[in-house]
């Protein structure tokens, strides 16, 4: 084990340290040394302990595909029930169970942890930088994020999952209307998952601030930075809402207090506020980062540098902050004066403006490109015109009195499916496509690639396109039947058909994946000529990221001299030359905006201690769902003990100032 | 009499049917938007197509990239600009038509209060305008071409009230009051049905808006308003009879029927129940078969409603029957 602070006294820590430029060639001494300083070792015992990001990034893309196929199981049994009127397949309880299950796992164990884990894995590597800001919290928020999404499951077996609805409103979702313990496995359930964001969101801002390569300031980080960095911040704004509302739901259930109880002075409609004030920007939390890695990928099949970063950059943040002035629009139907519903439906028809900007840059990209017909282009193209689907009927939605007829009808089922799974599914796929190679070291196959997006494009279509007709006959949602003489027989057999299409071509993919982890062409470092960062280093990367610190002198590293924009004063980014940091496991911290070098940061060792923690914070909560307060009391004590362990100091994380440093050139 | 139902394919369709100026104007405003949705889709299609397909000059491997351009950011200010235009026109337009239908241009002439239940609607007819107060479930008329305000109540979960070819929906919350307004430009019969999620049986929650002519309507609000009176008539009297004495049994703890002792408050008053077209809250038209397979087998009909289901023999069924074809 290399001797982790620099020679001096046990008692007095060197602060400054000369920090030397060099090179690291691969296969040298130097580099097995890096190698085993950073890598986790194999077994179950690294599996448990690891805290680097690329693990823990891949366990979250594998989970979140795990939850996305149990989300479409849910749905297809929903589509047998509903392509014919009057069908007995499922009962209204089970029915009611599967569409609120349907929705809680797309939209909190699918959509936004599929983004954290390829964010997870890429930010280091795009920034140049060797691990998260917080590689401990990095790796409990992923145990926080499983063991709430198997509490969450847990209940299914029990025939207890929540029936609510994922928008759980009360009273229905109260004590009164909903007696067992479904709910409060939801309540719970969601609490234990916020801490998991919100210790993610704080995990991503930190490090954008103060972990970017030198040079790398903040108008050269790839678009995928600005969108979960703005998600990110999102998040910490929005989460303490839902958190907050389903702890008083849970108090209201079990502890005696009236918050939402009608009978004894509570507002119902204080559930609706609370959660859509948290639900709306949610929704542009989980489709913000997709959409950076279509601004960061597509040009890369476009053979040009993203038409408007400035502008589309811009309009990431723009649509962030609009988005959280315009969540009445989900409550335009409960009664709150015509006046302030014109302010909401104006800003939510303001929010397509950014949008339309970054749709213009993608479409300009591609015009002024020079378009490489491989697989993850065809599955950004055929984003962009989900996307405009989705938002125009949004505009349609955000019309307040045009609303109160679509509202609660399958036409909205329509628009959040165009914007859910065209914003976030397709580009995750084309992303996995693209990213593949950087992860595993092997090609995607191009033909079957190919047949699963046009499976999955036109299936997708062909189930949602008719819920827009379905909705405008009338045809209300979340109903587990529905007559024959209501006109909506046709277009539910249609769309149940097309679900299975769409199914089919997402069981291609995963077909897809399977075969080339084992037999895809050997991939190199960059496959697809790609000017970032992360094309730089191996296939996959070593566990150090980078031998040395990478200096970035613009957007593309990897295209400078081939870009004339970028050419503008001469200097390069230096990839094979840079600050070394190796006297343990070392990070460099620059500054937040013109990202100069600041501080060594001392990153931590493989620990135990967040998997620990989590556990308790699970049992923690499986306690108060069974209102057993000894219990609660032990794994809270269990708790405090393991946040001590975590948190105890470590001679060896003492933080030190470079004394010296060569500024990067520009 | 209960008007025809309206002979449409879809009942609940508000895209193609407006019959009243609470959603006339909305409609108008619908098919604007869904031009300029179809056509913005069309034109974004076409670029992209377009982008993709056009010739360009092959671009080698590890040479220049293309040449970067000025003319680049002008796809993002003009598309930008466009777009920016349109939306303000169609906000400009949408707010129009808010105003137009958030309150009716003269005031109600009839004020309703409905109260939503777990699935079923209960209708209230005040007097304040004059006419006559009395309770009712699921059925609604109304005079035509006068605006009536509806009172929204929950008893119990939020509802939403919606008959969409008359009006938009507004959700019943309970523990506060909402209100809308409904008109009806021709007599007919108007279907509506919950949509706001209520849990089990939120499916099978719907109802009618009936309109009728002045003159008819006060007829039937008359009607409803008298307290059931039993036709006096030899030999079916006797069945009906233990008819009724079998519902003050087994019934009037859950229902009403005026002019009786029947007065159990959480279920439909069904004091006219004959006068209705539908019954079970839309889920079946109101034959004497019909009702008696709703009282024998409601948790099969609608599973988990309040509803039980009532085991009779076939003579107490056949008495069943014959006393609520008495409430005419």
């Amino acid at each position: 084990m290399a001797d982790m602070t620099t020679s001096s006294s046990p008692a007095a820590p060197q602060l400054e340290r000369t920090l030397p430029r060099g090179r690291v060639e691969r296969g040298s001494a130097a580099e097995a040394q890096l190698r085993e300083l950073w890598e986790t070792p194999p077994g179950w015992r690294g599996w448990l302990s690891t805290v680097d990001h690329k693990r823990i990034g891949m366990r979250y893309l594998v989970t979140a595909f795990v939850f996305l196929i149990l989300g479409g199981v849910e749905a297809l049994i929903m589509r047998v029930q509903l392509a014919q009127p009057n069908a007995t397949v499922l009962t209204p309880e089970q029915y009611n169970q599967l569409f609120t299950m349907h929705g809680v796992t797309m939209i909190f164990l699918y959509a936004l942890p599929v983004l954290s884990g390829f964010s997870n894995y890429l930010w280091p590597l795009i920034l140049g930088a060797r691990d998260m800001a917080f590689p401990r919290l990095n790796a409990f928020s992923y145990w926080v994020f499983l063991f709430a999404a198997i509490f969450l499951y847990a209940s299914f077996p029990l025939g207890e999952a929540p029936d609510a609805g994922w928008f759980n409103y009360v009273p229905l979702s109260g004590l009164r209307y909903d007696t067992g313990p479904n709910i409060d496995v939801y309540a719970l359930g969601m609490v234990l998952l916020g801490i998991s964001t919100t210790v993610g969101a704080v995990n991503f801002v930190v490090t954008l601030l103060r972990m970017r390569a030198p040079g790398m300031s903040l108008d050269r980080v790839p678009v995928l930075v600005w969108g979960t960095m703005t998600a990110s911040c999102g998040n910490l704004a929005a989460v303490p809402s839902v958190s907050l509302a389903f702890l008083m739901l849970w108090m209201d259930r079990r502890i005696g207090t009236h918050f939402f109880d009608v009978a004894n002075g509570g507002r119902a409609l204080l559930w609706q506020h609370l959660f859509w004030i948290f639900a709306h920007p949610w929704v542009y939390v989980v489709v913000l980062p997709a959409m950076g890695i279509v601004s960061d990928a597509l040009p890369v099949f476009c053979r040009r540098p993203l038409v408007g970063y400035g502008p589309v950059a811009f309009s990431t943040i723009a649509t962030m902050l609009i988005g959280f002035v315009v969540w009445i629009h989900h409550m335009f139907a409960t009664g709150l004066p015509a006046l302030a519903l014109s302010f909401f439906g104006a800003a939510s028809m303001a929010i397509a403006i950014p949008s339309a900007i970054a749709t213009f840059a993608w479409i300009a990209t591609i015009w002024l490109g020079s378009p490489v017909f491989r697989v993850p282009f065809y599955f950004f193209a055929g984003f962009v015109l989900l996307f405009v689907i989705g938002g125009v009927s949004g505009v349609m939605t955000a019309a307040v009195p045009f609303d109160w007829q679509l509202t609660d009808t399958y036409f909205v089922v329509a628009h959040l499916h165009y914007v859910l799974l065209g914003i976030n599914v397709f580009p995750v796929i084309g992303g996995v496509y693209f990213w593949f190679p950087k992860f595993t070291g092997r090609m995607m196959s191009e033909r079957i690639g190919k047949l699963a997006f046009w499976v999955m494009f036109i299936g997708f279509n062909v189930a949602f396109f008719p819920m827009h007709i379905a909705g405008l006959l009338g045809m209300p949602r979340r109903i587990y039947t529905y007559a024959p003489d209501m006109g909506w027989s046709t277009v539910n057999l249609i769309t149940s058909a097309g679900s299975f299409v769409l199914a089919l071509g997402i069981l291609i993919f995963l077909c897809d994946l399977c075969y080339s982890l084992r037999h895809g062409v050997v991939a190199g470092d960059n496959p697809w000529d790609a000017g970032t960062l992360e094309w730089s280093t191996t296939s996959p990367p070593p566990p150090y990221n980078f031998a040395v610190v990478p200096t970035v002198a613009s957007r593309h590293p990897l295209w400078e001299g081939r870009v004339e924009e970028d050419a503008r004063n001469g200097t390069r980014s230096s990839l094979a030359e840079g600050f070394m940091l190796d006297h343990g496991r070392e990070a460099l911290g620059t500054t937040a905006l013109e990202a100069r070098p600041d501080v060594i940061l001392k990153m931590p060792e493989d620990s135990y201690t967040p998997f620990v923690l989590s556990v308790f914070a699970a049992l923690l909560f499986a306690g108060l769902a069974l209102l057993a307060w000894w219990w609660v009391a032990a794994m809270l004590a269990g708790c405090a003990i393991s946040i001590i362990v975590w948190l105890w100091p470590e001679r060896g994380l003492i933080q030190r100032e470079p004394r010296r440093v060569h500024d990067a050139g520009g | 009499m209960a008007a025809p139902a309206a002979a449409h394919d879809a009942p609940l369709n508000y895209f193609l049917h407006a019959a009243g100026p609470a959603t006339a104007p909305t409609m108008a405003l619908g098919w604007a938007l869904t031009a300029l949705s179809m056509s913005v889709i069309v034109v974004v299609a076409l670029l992209l197509v377009i982008a993709i397909a056009r010739r360009r000059r092959r671009v080698e491997d590890g040479s220049s990239f293309a040449k970067s351009e000025a003319g680049a950011m002008r796809w993002v200010y003009v598309g930008t600009g466009i777009s920016s235009v349109l939306l303000i026109v169609t906000l400009v337009y949408t707010l129009v038509t808010l105003d137009s239908v958030a309150a009716p241009q003269r005031a109600p002439s009839l004020t309703l209060t409905v109260t939503a239940y777990d699935w079923w609607w209960k209708v209230d007819y005040g007097d304040s305008d004059g006419g006559p107060a009395f309770a009712t479930a699921n059925e609604i008329h109304i005079p035509v071409g006068e605006p009536v305000k509806i009172v929204l109540k929950s008893a119990d979960v939020v509802h939403a009230f919606w008959v969409p070819q008359l009006a938009g929906k507004t959700q019943t919350i309970p523990g506060q009051t909402n209100e809308q307004w409904i008109e009806a430009d021709a007599p007919g019969t108007y279907r509506g049905q919950c949509s706001q999620f209520c849990g089990a049986q939120h499916a099978h929650m719907a109802f009618e808006v009936v309109a009728q002519e002045r003159g008819a309507f006060d007829a039937w609000r008359g009607g409803q308003a008298k307290p059931a009176m039993p036709r006096a008539d030899g030999a079916a009297d006797a069945l009906a009879s233990h008819g009724r004495q079998l519902f003050q049994d087994r019934c009037a703890g859950c229902h009403t029927v005026r002019g009786t002792d029947a007065r159990g408050a959480q279920a439909p008053d069904l004091t006219h129940l004959d006068s209705r077209r539908l019954i079970a809250a839309g889920a079946m038209t109101n034959t004497p078969e019909h009702q008696l397979d709703w009282i024998r087998h409601a948790q099969r009909i609608k599973p988990d409603s309040l509803m039980p289901s009532i085991v009779l023999s076939e003579g107490d069924a056949a008495a069943l029957s014959a006393y609520l074809a008495t409430l005419h």
